[in-house]
């Protein structure tokens, strides 16, 4: 239903661009001038509604910056955005649809690590590099060599709230909360355990819960039981601030730890004091002093009225690496675009430096954001080496 | 043992919801021997109502009893018109059609609520504005018993009693009593049997759309596909309890909500929805007619 909207859009900035590149400029062949169509498969709505409309806001501004300065090899980017709902099986067909119907030489996306997984095969199989901007469980890349990413994956991101709790909160009683299903959560869930024990602490419940849940009380009264010193939560926000509120209501007062999936302003919208005090893991802070995440910031925030979440920033960052990566190779498509961008190398993001390994993942620090005052506060970055 | 009780009490206010969208199903039973499976998204539309009267209202962001009553009424009211505009343009047409009319009926209104909601409120879930400010009302040792709960089930209790005195007390009651042991005879002594039908609509969905005040309360993320789940689930409450019976519903939903409860908390929130249809199952084998249903015989 909100699918053919989409569309529009996308043609609306190819029609900017051609417009910026003006009549003066010598432009080559008139064929030479047809969009490069690139695809975006994104949860526009549903459940997790804000990862795709951050993503898509992310890199749509990446896109018309390109535009505005001639485009890529001298032909501006076209950005075809399909919705798949915040539905696992939807993203397989989006990327289906993207790949036959509109023949996208390239697909960004997923946000979540189970809707990049059921689409991955797919742009596999067609030969169309796929590059996830925030799908951090390790799964996504290992499909094949097609498949890239632009943010960590979850044995460092658990490692890091797993020290986290161990030597900055003190925590040495920790419950684990995870939804069963989706590949993020069971994966960060699972890293995280494997360190915290490392480290000498001990996972006093484990519990579960699914997606679309909204009661969570009967899990809740069993943590309680523990006596936990902190409880991870490595859920999507939606959930996580349903969560919040029903902890507090039991008198569970310890704080809360999470992951990328709670980067969101609707983990507070929905959190509200409940989440007050709590942490977790993310690709960058808004609040950061390098100047070109302010600069960042304050240009995306004129187009969009609100703060970037990391989401919008890892989805301009994406789809910076594949305009670089075309201009590197010379070409839109295929194995040459493919090897470009696995030949990546200190590019220069909004969420740090992204260097591809050989493994089709990004190497990178995380950073810890602490909810204070209603507000997302950079606490302390944790260093990828 | 403290915290068995806190998932007593949890299992309680969580089945109470269940207990005021099974009466619906049960009363409709009641009277048309008619499973009305759009009765989930009369609570969906219970909870939108609310969202917006809320805001309205301009109750939604600072909690008051009066906001909460006024939310609660406005909810109630425009899920009793819902519910008598379905019983007049979808059922009464097909009075005396064959059962299975009715029922895949039924199911079209299901799915026709469902879809028209996504295009009239949108598809992204919404967040129910606090009515009620969330804090401790009581606490034994561990056992914390917040003023959501006790709003919940207190208000679920006040209708079902509500609901009891009017079926048991009134001429309007008795009237829909009569209609349910027998409509023909009940017509032929003079009971306006499509108004009497129409009104069992009424309070029933006058008691999802609170039913839909209260999940918002106490569990505030709604999405119009959010009464598909619950809906069934009240279905089986109302057939644990026994179908046809008020106590039942009633007590079947407490019952479902407790041992959904007890299930994520003992076992794993994984078994939690299974749960619920394995107990239609063992009803449907052991006990048919329910805890409060007693058999009839087959009208000839």
């Amino acid at each position: 239903m909100l699918r053919a909207a989409r569309r529009a859009g996308g043609i609306a900035l190819v029609a900017s661009a051609l417009w910026a590149c003006g009549p003066g400029q010598s432009g080559g062949a008139g064929a030479a001038k047809d969009p490069i169509r690139v695809g975006h498969f994104a949860s526009l709505t549903g459940d997790t509604a804000t990862f795709g409309q951050s993503t898509d806001r992310g890199i749509r501004m990446a896109f018309e910056e390109v535009n505005a300065k001639g485009g890529v090899l001298g032909r501006p980017i076209e950005l075809i955005t399909e919705d798949d709902r915040s539905v696992t099986e939807e993203a397989r067909s989006a990327a289906q649809k993207l790949i036959q119907r509109d023949e996208v030489v390239a697909l960004l996306g997923e946000v979540a690590s189970s809707r990049s997984l059921a689409a991955a095969p797919e742009a596999q199989r067609a030969g169309v590099p796929m590059i996830s901007p925030a799908s951090t469980n390790p799964r996504v890349t290992e499909v094949g060599d097609d498949i890239f990413r632009t943010c960590f994956i979850d044995p460092f991101q658990g490692a890091v709230m797993a020290r986290f709790a161990f030597d900055d909160l003190k925590a040495r009683r920790v419950a684990v909360l995870f939804d069963f299903k989706q590949d993020y959560s069971v994966g960060l869930a699972e890293f995280f355990r494997k360190t915290f024990q490392q480290l000498g602490g001990e996972i006093v419940a484990d519990e579960r819960y699914t997606s679309g849940d909204i009661e969570f009380r009967a899990q809740l009264t069993t943590i309680r039981g523990a006596s936990p010193d902190a409880i991870f939560v490595p859920g999507y926000y939606t959930e996580v601030g349903l969560i919040a509120k029903q902890a507090r209501e039991l008198g569970l007062n310890v704080p809360l730890l999470g992951g990328d999936g709670w980067d969101s302003e609707k983990t507070i919208e929905i959190g509200g004091s409940a989440v007050e005090g709590d942490y977790f893991s993310t690709h960058y802070a808004a609040d950061s002093d390098d100047p070109h995440v302010r600069d960042f910031v304050r240009r995306y925030q004129a187009k969009n009225g609100q703060v970037p979440d990391a989401m919008a920033a890892l989805g301009y960052d994406a789809a910076r690496i594949l305009v670089d990566s075309m201009a590197r190779a010379g070409k839109t498509e295929g194995p040459a675009l493919r090897d470009a961008i696995a030949a990546t190398k200190d590019f220069p993001g909004i969420t740090g430096r992204i260097t591809i390994d050989p493994q089709r993942n990004a190497l990178k620090d995380a950073v810890v954001l602490k909810i204070d005052g209603g507000r997302f506060r950079y606490h302390r970055t944790v260093s990828a080496q | 043992m403290e915290n068995l009780l806190q998932q007593l009490v949890n299992g309680i206010a969580w089945g109470s919801i269940y207990a005021l969208v099974a009466l619906g199903y049960t009363m409709v039973y009641g009277v048309l021997r008619l499973i009305n499976f759009a009765h989930g998204e009369v609570y969906m539309v219970g909870a939108m109502t609310g969202f917006y009267a809320a805001h309205a209202f301009g109750v939604a962001d600072q909690p008051s009893a009066l906001g909460l009553a006024a939310t609660l009424v406005a909810s109630m009211a425009a899920c009793a018109v819902l519910g008598a505009t379905i019983e007049r343009v979808a059922y009464r047409p097909l009075r005396h059609a064959p059962r299975l009319a009715p029922l895949i009926t039924a199911i079209g209104v299901s799915l026709l609520l469902q879809n028209a909601g996504q295009l009239v409120f949108g598809a992204d879930p919404k967040f129910f504005p606090p009515l009620v400010a969330s804090r401790e009302a009581w606490r034994v040792g561990s056992l914390a018993v917040s003023n959501i709960q006790v709003t919940v089930l207190a208000t679920a209790l006040l209708l079902m009693a509500g609901l009891e005195l009017v079926v048991m007390r009134t001429r309007v009651g008795r009237a829909m009593r009569a209609v349910a042991q027998d409509a023909d005879a009940a017509a032929l002594m003079g009971v306006p049997v499509d108004r009497i039908i129409q009104l069992t609509f009424v309070l029933g969905s006058a008691l999802a759309g609170a039913a839909g005040i209260l999940v918002g309360l106490s569990n505030p993320k709604i999405d119009p596909l959010m009464g598909l789940l619950p809906g069934l689930k009240a279905f089986v409450a109302a057939v644990l309890g026994g179908i046809g019976s008020i106590p039942g519903a009633m007590l079947g939903g407490l019952l479902l909500g407790i041992v959904e409860t007890l299930v994520a908390g003992y076992l794993s929130s994984t078994y939690r929805d299974a749960i619920a249809f394995v107990v239609l199952i063992a009803i449907l084998l052991y006990r048919p007619t329910g805890l409060f249903g007693s058999a009839q015989p087959e009208k000839v």
